[in-house]
């Protein structure tokens, strides 16, 4: 069975038990300026079965003006993109490479993305706090433990329309959606 | 262009500023500052894709005013917020978000070991839905936190109780009933409607999910019923006992909440199964009323708080009182507990007795005239009932006295007032007793009251 995907999330809550700080990778500045700047996602891990985690959030990114870049060996196409084997393998510049894998697998994937992306984020349950490090040495931002899209959701989007805490205070008029 | 958003990321903005702030942001189209009333069934979707994409629950949108709607949002963001939740689902009263969580929680055969000290509403409701629902429940005193241990079965699925129990005022002792729960793969689910989160916030000592009647205090001022539930987000939902919440959902094509939405699995479950199929939504005008209330929460609280010490302070040296159960009184049995959970106040709901029992209670409401004699609690008027004809007339004496409840038990709920116009009413009223007989084992009032 190849190793892809840790779409599954952890049989735990986020970030508990971890032993690892991990707020440091979890600013809500820094994600909220990833947010806005990024352009082109690569998701790793990507599964084509649409009631995955995975799909769920390549599916949300997509609608909400982000170009989606699966990356997932045993497919050619989800989304109706293009699918690539590994980050390596993608041929074009990607901002934010996005992984839904087992933490064993960061870093090599820390390794593909130097050059070749601006941030990795690793979603809830992928903790690898070396791998972390070392895409810092590289030069990536990091942010680890946290979902893409109910980040996005939480300072761009609607997840306060569900009830859920967004922790936003603010006294400014949003831009009209 | 907006002005943007500026500095509030890395904020820790104090309970104050979020209980004014929290949900509520400026309407985008109108600027409104006020948080509109979205009194909407439907919402018009921007193209197919959109409305598939938010029945199958891809992507945060509004659909039916049933599940979710603006100002009703803006009001769960409100509380989840102030009690450290993930989030909240509202319902149209206390009671319906309390059989709310009880549904997403449990299955027939499941067991929950519950308070027996809950407000009578809550025994009945527990006791009714044990038959309908075919889950089985032990009530335990809950003072003691073995109590709950030695109650716990395989089958075992939920904790129960109250931060301050309604009438008796027990303080229940959080941080160890959670452990024990937690020991045994089970949530805490904790009804803080006498506490609220500017007193107590349960989920901070170990609680995973808060329920509150928000006609109380949230509200505040005794004009709309609505109750909320809030969840952590951190109970492992899927450590097996969960299939209702773990499982595949055959209503969502085999959609698994907890895998697909992690911390927001079980309100996501609350929300698009359990309030979809009750239909027990906030209507919301209330949802409207209810946020403007919690925005004045810390400052009624603090003076429901101080007043309501007053009072019984007043209350406990009088000669025709027999007994006050403020658990923020000196001596009282709860001190320590008061201490660790509630340093801002234990509430403003307690009950005294009456040294003339139940004709002695009755003589009393007649006599105030600044407090209200109604059933409800938590508004900024003062008000008064007596439990055993009335909130509690449901369960018999023996259920009676488990709740910590005689005859003659009178209980306040004290409001923002000016404590000197409380305590001179409250001292007319303690005068007109003197002059009653005591009760006979058979009086008029036992024979039309017999529950």
């Amino acid at each position: 069975m190849s190793s892809v995907i840790a779409c599954e999330l952890p049989p735990r809550a986020p970030g508990s038990g971890s032993g690892i700080d991990l707020t440091r990778y979890q600013d809500a500045g820094a994600i909220r300026r990833l947010l806005t700047s990024a352009r082109t996602v690569a998701v790793v891990g990507l599964s084509p079965k649409e009631l995955r985690a995975s799909y769920f959030v390549g599916f949300y990114l997509r609608r909400n003006g982000y170009r989606v870049v699966p990356v997932n060996p045993r497919e050619t196409e989800i989304l109706g993109e293009k699918c690539y084997p590994s980050v390596a393998a993608i041929e074009e510049p990607v901002d934010v490479v996005n992984v839904f894998r087992a933490p064993a697998a960061v870093p090599g994937i820390v390794e593909e993305c130097a050059g070749r992306a601006k941030a990795i984020w690793l979603q809830y349950g992928v903790i690898h706090e070396e791998a972390a490090e070392r895409a810092r040495a590289l030069g990536l931002e990091v942010v680890m433990d946290r979902c893409m899209k109910v980040e996005h959701a939480r300072h761009l989007g609607r997840l306060h329309w569900l009830g859920f805490t967004t922790r936003r205070i603010t006294a400014k008029r949003p831009e009209t959606p | 262009m907006n002005e943007k958003e500026v500095g509030a990321e890395t904020r820790e903005f104090g309970f104050a500023t979020r209980a004014v702030h929290a949900g509520a942001r400026p309407e985008p189209y109108t600027g409104a500052r006020a948080t509109p009333i979205f009194q909407t069934t439907s919402y018009v979707f921007e193209d197919p894709e959109a409305a598939a994409a938010y029945f199958n629950l891809q992507e945060y949108g509004n659909t039916y005013s049933r599940i979710m709607n603006p100002t009703v949002a803006a009001f769960e963001e409100r509380i989840a917020n102030l009690e450290g939740g993930v989030g909240a689902v509202a319902f149209a009263s206390g009671l319906a978000a309390q059989a709310g969580a009880f549904f997403t929680a449990l299955q027939p055969g499941d067991h929950v070991v519950a308070s027996r000290a809950l407000y009578g509403g809550t025994l009945t409701q527990i006791k009714h839905l044990e038959r309908k629902l075919g889950f089985e429940v032990t009530f335990v005193d809950p003072d003691r936190p073995g109590n709950w241990k030695e109650a716990v079965r395989p089958e075992t699925r939920l904790f129960f109780g109250e931060t301050i129990g309604n009438p008796g005022g027990n303080v229940l002792d959080l941080e160890a009933v959670a452990d024990v729960a937690h020991d045994n793969g089970v949530p805490l689910m904790v009804d803080s409607t006498f506490a609220t989160p500017w007193l107590c916030r349960p989920l901070e000592w170990g609680a995973d999910i808060v329920v509150h009647s928000t006609t109380k205090f949230i509200g505040g001022h005794g004009n709309s019923i609505g109750g909320v539930v809030v969840e952590s987000g951190r109970f492992p939902w899927d450590n097996g006992k969960f299939p209702g919440i773990a499982d595949p959902s055959p209503a969502y094509h085999g959609l698994a909440f907890q895998a697909t939405f992690g911390e927001y699995g079980f309100l996501m479950k609350l929300r698009a199964e359990t309030l979809r199929d009750l239909g027990a939504c906030m209507s919301p005008f209330n949802a409207f009323l209810f946020a403007l209330g919690v925005e004045t929460l810390p400052l009624r609280m603090e003076r429901h708080t101080a007043n309501a010490l007053e009072v019984a302070a007043f209350l406990a040296a009088r000669p025709e009182v027999e007994t006050v159960a403020h658990p923020g009184l000196p001596g009282s049995r709860y001190a320590p507990l008061v201490a660790k959970y509630l340093p801002r106040g234990a509430g403003a709901v307690f009950s005294f007795d009456l040294k003339g029992g139940r004709r002695a209670g009755t003589r009393f409401i007649r006599e105030l005239n600044v407090f209200s004699h109604l059933a409800n609690v938590g508004d900024a008027k003062s008000l008064v009932i007596h439990p055993a004809s009335t909130t509690h007339r449901q369960l018999n004496d023996e259920e009676l006295r488990g709740a910590g409840i005689s005859p003659g038990t009178i209980r306040l709920s004290v409001g923002i007032e000016d404590p000197g116009d409380l305590i001179w009413d409250l001292k007319r009223g303690l005068e007109a007793t003197a002059a009653e007989p005591a009760d006979e084992e058979s009086n008029e009032e036992a024979v039309a009251c017999p529950r």
